[in-house]
C-alpha cells in the first residue's frame, strides 16, 4: 500500500458520486487516471485492506430490526456457543471481548419484531441470558479513519 | 422507527444488487441498470434518493481496521447522568477517533453504563490515550467507565437482505 492508495481510501470514505462517470469524477480529485482508481480499488479489496466498497444501508430505515446483544459465556464453552450463535443468519458481526460479559454481537433482522425470537432461540439453545442492548439514540459521525 | 414502505420493490432489487457492492466499471450505475433491466437514470435517481432519506447511509468504502494496522478495537462504556447524555453523546459522537457512539439502555445493577463509544487505535496504548481525552471531555457528567477490547472476531458479515 503506497501513499495514493491511502489517499483514495480516506477519499473513499467520504462519499461515492452518484453520475454516469464516478470513478473518473474522483480519479480527476486525486490526479490520477480513471483506470488507474478502478485497480486500485479492485487491489485494496482483493488484499482485504478494504472490507467492502459500495452503498451503506441504514437496516432500520429499511424496515428492519438491529441491536447490539451480549452473553457471559463460560469459558470452556465459549467456541461451543460461538458456533450456536453465528449458525442465526441475523448474526451480521459477532466479537469476544475482554469482560465478564465476553461476547458481543449484532443482530439484523428483516422486521423488528424478529429480533426477540432470534434473541429468545439463542438463548433456549445455548441456556445463557442474552442481554439486549438496542440502541436509543445514535449519535452519528461519518465513520472516517485517517489512513 | 420509520416503517419499511418507504423502499419500494424496484428499490429492494437495487439494494440486493449492491449488498456485495459497487459494480467496478468504469459507469457502475449503468452496469447495474443493464443486469436489472432498469433505466440507468431511473437507478441513479433511486439511488439520491435513499441517500437523502437515509435508506442508504453512505456509498464509499468501508476500510478494514485490523488490516491497515489498527489492530485495537476498545468499546468505550460510560456511565453518564441521564440528563447529560444527549449533550455528552453529541460531544463524544462527533470526536474524530469515535467511529460509533450510541445511548443504549442499561441493565442494572450488573451495567450501568448508558453511553458507547467505539474506539480505534494502533494499539491499546493509542486507545487507552483516547479514552482519557474523552474522559476528561465528559468530566463530572460520568460516574464510571470500561473499555471492551475485542479479542477475537467470530463473524463478520454484511447486513443481507433475504426476501
Amino acid at each position: 500500500m503506497d501513499a495514493m492508495d491511502r489517499a483514495i481510501i480516506n477519499e473513499l470514505q467520504g462519499g461515492f458520486p452518484i453520475s454516469e462517470h464516478p470513478y473518473a469524477d474522483v480519479a480527476g480529485k486525486l490526479a490520477i487516471p480513471e483506470a488507474d482508481l478502478i485497480s486500485r480499488i479492485k487491489a485494496l479489496l482483493a488484499s482485504g485492506m478494504l472490507s467492502r466498497f459500495g452503498p451503506m444501508y441504514h437496516a432500520e430505515r429499511l424496515g428492519g430490526g438491529l441491536t447490539l446483544a451480549a452473553i457471559s459465556v463460560p469459558e470452556d464453552r465459549f467456541d461451543a456457543v460461538a458456533e450456536q450463535v453465528n449458525a442465526h443468519d441475523e448474526v451480521a458481526h459477532n466479537y469476544a471481548r475482554d469482560h465478564e460479559m465476553n461476547m458481543w454481537f449484532v443482530l439484523a433482522t428483516e422486521t423488528p419484531e424478529r429480533i426477540e425470537q432470534v434473541i429468545s432461540k439463542i438463548e433456549a439453545e445455548t441456556g445463557l441470558p442474552v442481554v439486549n442492548m438496542p440502541k436509543q439514540e445514535e449519535f452519528y459521525i461519518g465513520l472516517r479513519l485517517a489512513v | 422507527m420509520s416503517s419499511g414502505q418507504i423502499i419500494d420493490a424496484v428499490d429492494r432489487l437495487i439494494i440486493k444488487a449492491t449488498q456485495d457492492g459497487l459494480p467496478l466499471d468504469s459507469r457502475p450505475y449503468h452496469v447495474l441498470a443493464e443486469r436489472l433491466g432498469l433505466d440507468p437514470d431511473d437507478v441513479m435517481a433511486r439511488l439520491r434518493t435513499m441517500l437523502g432519506s437515509g435508506v442508504i447511509r453512505r456509498i464509499g468504502a468501508v476500510p478494514n481496521h485490523y488490516k491497515l494496522g489498527y489492530g485495537a478495537n476498545g468499546m468505550s462504556v460510560w456511565n453518564v447522568h441521564d440528563d447529560a447524555i444527549a449533550t455528552a453523546g453529541a460531544e463524544v459522537g462527533g470526536l474524530d477517533f469515535v467511529s460509533h457512539c450510541y445511548r443504549r439502555p442499561r441493565h442494572l445493577p450488573g451495567w450501568p453504563y448508558n453511553l458507547f463509544a467505539m474506539v480505534h487505535g494502533l494499539d491499546r496504548d493509542e486507545v487507552e490515550a483516547k479514552v482519557t481525552a474523552i474522559d476528561k471531555l465528559l468530566g463530572a457528567r460520568v460516574e464510571a467507565h470500561e473499555v471492551l477490547y475485542s479479542t477475537r472476531i467470530l463473524k463478520k458479515t454484511g447486513l443481507r437482505l433475504v426476501a
